[in-house]
This record gives structure tokens, C-alpha cells and sequence, in this order.
């Protein structure tokens, strides 16, 4: 079963444009939004009906700060009301700058801090293949700085390592690690044994073929480079 | 201790929920229960956050994790792994640590953990077991495992020559009466702390558990003196007893291990002996302390 309900555009605009109300957004997080619409539209198995179901594929927003174009989706997509969408961050409002899996249905992760969501998408994939469930798939969106963060190198060399075939880790690269990856990010991951695929980050064909490009023997990584400034 | 531990954990494994999280310390001694059970006892290599997180995420999945290592590559060097993939992900798991406050004293500073009950205490809801013999091991450790909440269970090779299982709540070891001073020792103390007081009329009693202490046990046990024994960071349950006694005319005196690092080797006893948690050193400070009310 894959969903593949596309999200207008447009409506994801005027979304995404109720939870700005007015603020000025940085690059982030339009630089997120095709990743974040394949996903929802084409890849993950999951809809609002089956965010608990153990034999869902699981998706962890681990920069946590591109928020406003998840939330925005998660809206289009039924997950939360969209009357959510408004007074984001305000005192009565379950939506923060950083996401909490406690007050948003379909959000898997509580995330803020850069550097969690990989170790947490390792330990999620090893829970599903303890038990035995081989068929859900767990993705992890990371940002090409937050690869500064150690903790990443953990993750990676112990997934490739071991061959954790169920995991893919997309990082978004839209180049604003302080010191770069030269040689390219995915390098970070094949040199421990990862597959890997660089594509463009708003290039929807490539996105998808990229996603649904793991070898079911190993980690996978999608970067997706986004280098036009929005 | 340690070995109590890992018979224990490896028997839990027949429970398919249990998982074991390693970053290399003991997985020599956990290789038997990785053979049988190779999806659920893990060993990351030496990778501590990592551990961590895997233990969050596999909570996340259903799992009951026990992540395990040397106290401080797992409580101090993975603390915000602990406040977020754990506590923020709203999911619980069970840290069993080694080392204790100086138990590898030759090894220096970079393998004591004094401040790891202090560093767990910051957080909310945890539950903390401080053993004192190997024989309280497998019951404390059945009980939080077979919780959803965290726990961090503090293993020590350092013990005291009887065990006492059922001491979660405080268990009176030697009793002066009414309105006696009470002395409270957790865990690997309890010895020397009897041996202290062994000629004075001071009540004392014992916990394995410092979290959640048992507040109505001290309540009903405690009269105008309190004095608190604990093999970690002096003073670490003082906001706790302070709190419980909040309402009554009290004093208390808080004996562990000091904040200032002696940058010296030497055993676990020498450092006892240079903490004041020797016998001589506990009876010099009660002494003291006791002063106006027995003499």
C-alpha cells in the first residue's frame, strides 16, 4: 500500500503560509518542502488512520527547526487539524518551533537539538527487526550542518557497519555547514558501507526514484542538494 | 555485582520485549545471551550517545531497553541523550551502570562518577537503586524492568556483608528508640556507617532505593537530628529529606563524597578514608554533629 494522494501545491503554500503569519522564514524551510511532499505523497505507509500501528513506516524530522513545512503538511495530509496551524508557538498552541511527538499526532520524534533523530531512527529500526516486522522502513531527515554533530558519525558507522538494511537517512544539503563536506556529504555514509544517491533537491522524479532506491541489504542515504537560495 | 547483573538481564531476555544496549563494556560477558539472542543484545562499539538514542528508538518501537556501561561514559558523557531520546520522547528505559564513585580509584579521574546520582536526580520521575550487596540485585532489577518508567540502577563492587532485598523503603538495621537521631545509609555504606555509630544511641536505617525515597518511612523514624550516608555526591538527597521534614524543627547532616577532585590513585577504601566515609571519618563527623544533643 503506498499513498500517493498528491499535494497541491498551492495548498501547501497557503498552509505553510498560515503558519508564517507574517514572519519572515529562513531558507530551511522551503528548502524542505519537496522532500517532505514526496514522502507524505509517495513513500511513507502511513496516513492519520494508522499512526499507531506498529507496521507503519516511520519518518523522524530530525532538524527539527524546519518545522513550519511539516506542520503545514501534516495539516494538508489530515494528521492535524488545520486550525492548528494558527498562533503556531503561541501559549495554547501544540505546535512549537521544535516539534514534540507528544502533542502532534503523526509526529514521530520530539526534536530541537541536532543530532538525535539518527540515533533514535537506528534504535527504531533494531526495535522493528527484533520483532520481526521487516516490511516498514524508517527515514530520517537530517540538514548537511547538523552532520557537524558527532552523534551522526555514531549512527552511520554503526548502521553501515551492520548492515541496517530497513534504515534511509535523506540529508537535506543546502549548504550551510560552517566548514562543508567536501568529497560531498554522502560520502560520510558509503565509506561505511551505505548506498547512497545525490540528487536535485526539488527535482520530484529524482527524489522519489532516490527514496525507493535502497538494496533491502543496506543503509540508505538520499542527499538532496537544494543550492537555490529558497 | 556486576556478574549478579548479567545473569540477571541475560534470564530477562526470555521475555521478548527485553532489550540489552552495550558500548563495548561487558559485552564479553553478555556474548553467551548475544549469541541466542542477537537482535536484542546489542553492543554499538564505543559509542555512548549512541547507545542512548538506539535504547529511545527502541523504545519507541515497544521495547524495554537495559543500556549499560561504566557510570560516567553513561550518564555524564550521554546526559542530553537521556533528557531527550528518553524523557522528552515520553518513552522509559533502565541504565545500569559500573564504577560507582571510585570503585577503579587507580584509574583516575576519567573513570570516577561521584555526580551521577545528582546528574539522574535533575531529571523527573526516575527511579534509583544503589545496591549494597549482589543479593539485592536480581529483585530491584526485576522491578524496574518490569516497569515502563526509567531507572538507573548503580552497581559498585564495593558491599556490605548482608543484604537486605526488600529495603526499598527504609529498613531499620539498628533501633535507639523513639526521638534518636537517625541515621540513614544508602547502599554500599551501611558497614562502615554501623560500625561509626556501633556505641552511640543512633538509630539507623537503610535504603537501596534513593529514588523515589521513602519519605513516610523518614518521617515516621525521624526525630530533631538526621544524618544522611550516601556513597555519591554529598548531599545529593538533602532537597529531598529537607522537603520531607519541611514542617518540623530538624537538623541535617549530609556525609558522602566531596565535590573537589584529589587527583589521587590509591583503592576504593583510601578513598573512603580521604572522603570521611570510613568509619573513623563517619564517627568524627557525628560526633560532631551530635555534640549539643549527647553531651
Amino acid at each position: 500500500m503506498t499513498t500517493t494522494t498528491a499535494t497541491d501545491p498551492a495548498v501547501l503554500r497557503a498552509l505553510l503560509d498560515r503558519v508564517r503569519a507574517g514572519r519572515e522564514f529562513g531558507a530551511n524551510v522551503y528548502s524542505t518542502l519537496d522532500v517532505l511532499q514526496v514522502l507524505y505523497d509517495r513513500v511513507l505507509r502511513i496516513t492519520p488512520e494508522t499512526v499507531d500501528d506498529p507496521d507503519r513506516d516511520r519518518f523522524l524530522l530530525s532538524k527539527g527547526h524546519a518545522v513550519a513545512g511539516y506542520y503545514a503538511l501534516l495539516a494538508a495530509k489530515g494528521f492535524v487539524p488545520v486550525t492548528w496551524l494558527d498562533d503556531q508557538g503561541g501559549p495554547d498552541s501544540r505546535l512549537g518551533d521544535h516539534p514534540d511527538r507528544l502533542l502532534v499526532p503523526g509526529v514521530e520524534i520530539g526534536s530541537g537539538s541536532l543530532g538525535h533523530g539518527l540515533g533514535l531512527g537506528v534504535g527504531t529500526a533494531l526495535g522493528l527487526r527484533a520483532q520481526g516486522r521487516f516490511d516498514p522502513r524508517v527515514y530520517v531527515l537530517l540538514g548537511d550542518a547538523e552532520l557537524d554533530e558527532g552523534s551522526n558519525h555514531e549512527a552511520i558507522a554503526y548502521a553501515g557497519a551492520t548492515g541496517l538494511a530497513n534504515l534511509t537517512a535523506i540529508v537535506l544539503d543546502n549548504r550551510s555547514a560552517s566548514h562543508g563536506w567536501p568529497g560531498g556529504a554522502a560520502s560520510r555514509f558509503t565509506v561505511n558501507g551505505w548506498t547512497a544517491a545525490t540528487v536535485a533537491g526539488r527535482d520530484h522524479e529524482a527524489l522519489h526514484t532516490a527514496l525507493t532506491g535502497h538494496d533491502n541489504h543496506r543503509p540508505h542515504v538520499v542527499v538532496a542538494v537544494v543550492t537555490d537560495g529558497e | 555485582m556486576r556478574d549478579t547483573f548479567v545473569a540477571t538481564a541475560t534470564a530477562f531476555l526470555d521475555d521478548p520485549r527485553t532489550a540489552i544496549v552495550l558500548a563495548d563494556i561487558s559485552a564479553a560477558a553478555f556474548a553467551p545471551a548475544a549469541a541466542r539472542h542477537p537482535d536484542r543484545v546489542i553492543n554499538v562499539g564505543i559509542r555512548e550517545q549512541l547507545m542512548v538514542g538506539v535504547a529511545g528508538g527502541l523504545a519507541l518501537t515497544g521495547q524495554r531497553p537495559i543500556v549499560h556501561s561504566y557510570a560516567p561514559f553513561l550518564v555524564e558523557r550521554a546526559y542530553e541523550q537521556i533528557k531527550l531520546d528518553l524523557d522528552h520522547q515520553g518513552v522509559g528505559a533502565v541504565l545500569v551502570s559500573v564504577g560507582a564513585s571510585y570503585d577503579r580509584a587507580a584509574a583516575g579521574r576519567t573513570h570516577l562518577s561521584p555526580a551521577d546520582v545528582a546528574l539522574i536526580d535533575t531529571l523527573h520521575d526516575w527511579t534509583v537503586h544503589v545496591p549494597g550487596h549482589r543479593d539485592e540485585v536480581p529483585g530491584l532489577l526485576r522491578d524496574v524492568v518490569c516497569g515502563q518508567d526509567s531507572a538507573y540502577v548503580r552497581l559498585s563492587t564495593q558491599s556490605n556483608a548482608r543484604a537486605y532485598p526488600d529495603a526499598g523503603d527504609l529498613r531499620v538495621v539498628r533501633d535507639a528508640g523513639p526521638g534518636a537521631p537517625l541515621l540513614v545509609a544508602v547502599g554500599p555504606v551501611l558497614d562502615q556507617a554501623l560500625a561509626a555509630v556501633a556505641d552511640l544511641p543512633v538509630t539507623v536505617a537503610y535504603t537501596h532505593r534513593p529514588r523515589p525515597f521513602d519519605t513516610a518511612g523518614l518521617r515516621a523514624l525521624a526525630g530533631a537530628e538526621v544524618i544522611l550516608v550516601e556513597p555519591y555526591l554529598a548531599g545529593t538527597s538533602a532537597r529531598v529529606v529537607g522537603a520531607a521534614l519541611a514542617d518540623r524543627p530538624h537538623r541535617l547532616l549530609t556525609l558522602g563524597v566531596g565535590r573537589s577532585e584529589l587527583r589521587r590513585y590509591g583503592t576504593p577504601a583510601d578513598h573512603d578514608r580521604w572522603h570521611g566515609l570510613d568509619a573513623a571519618g563517619l564517627r568524627r563527623s557525628v560526633d560532631a554533629f551530635l555534640s549539643p544533643v549527647l553531651a
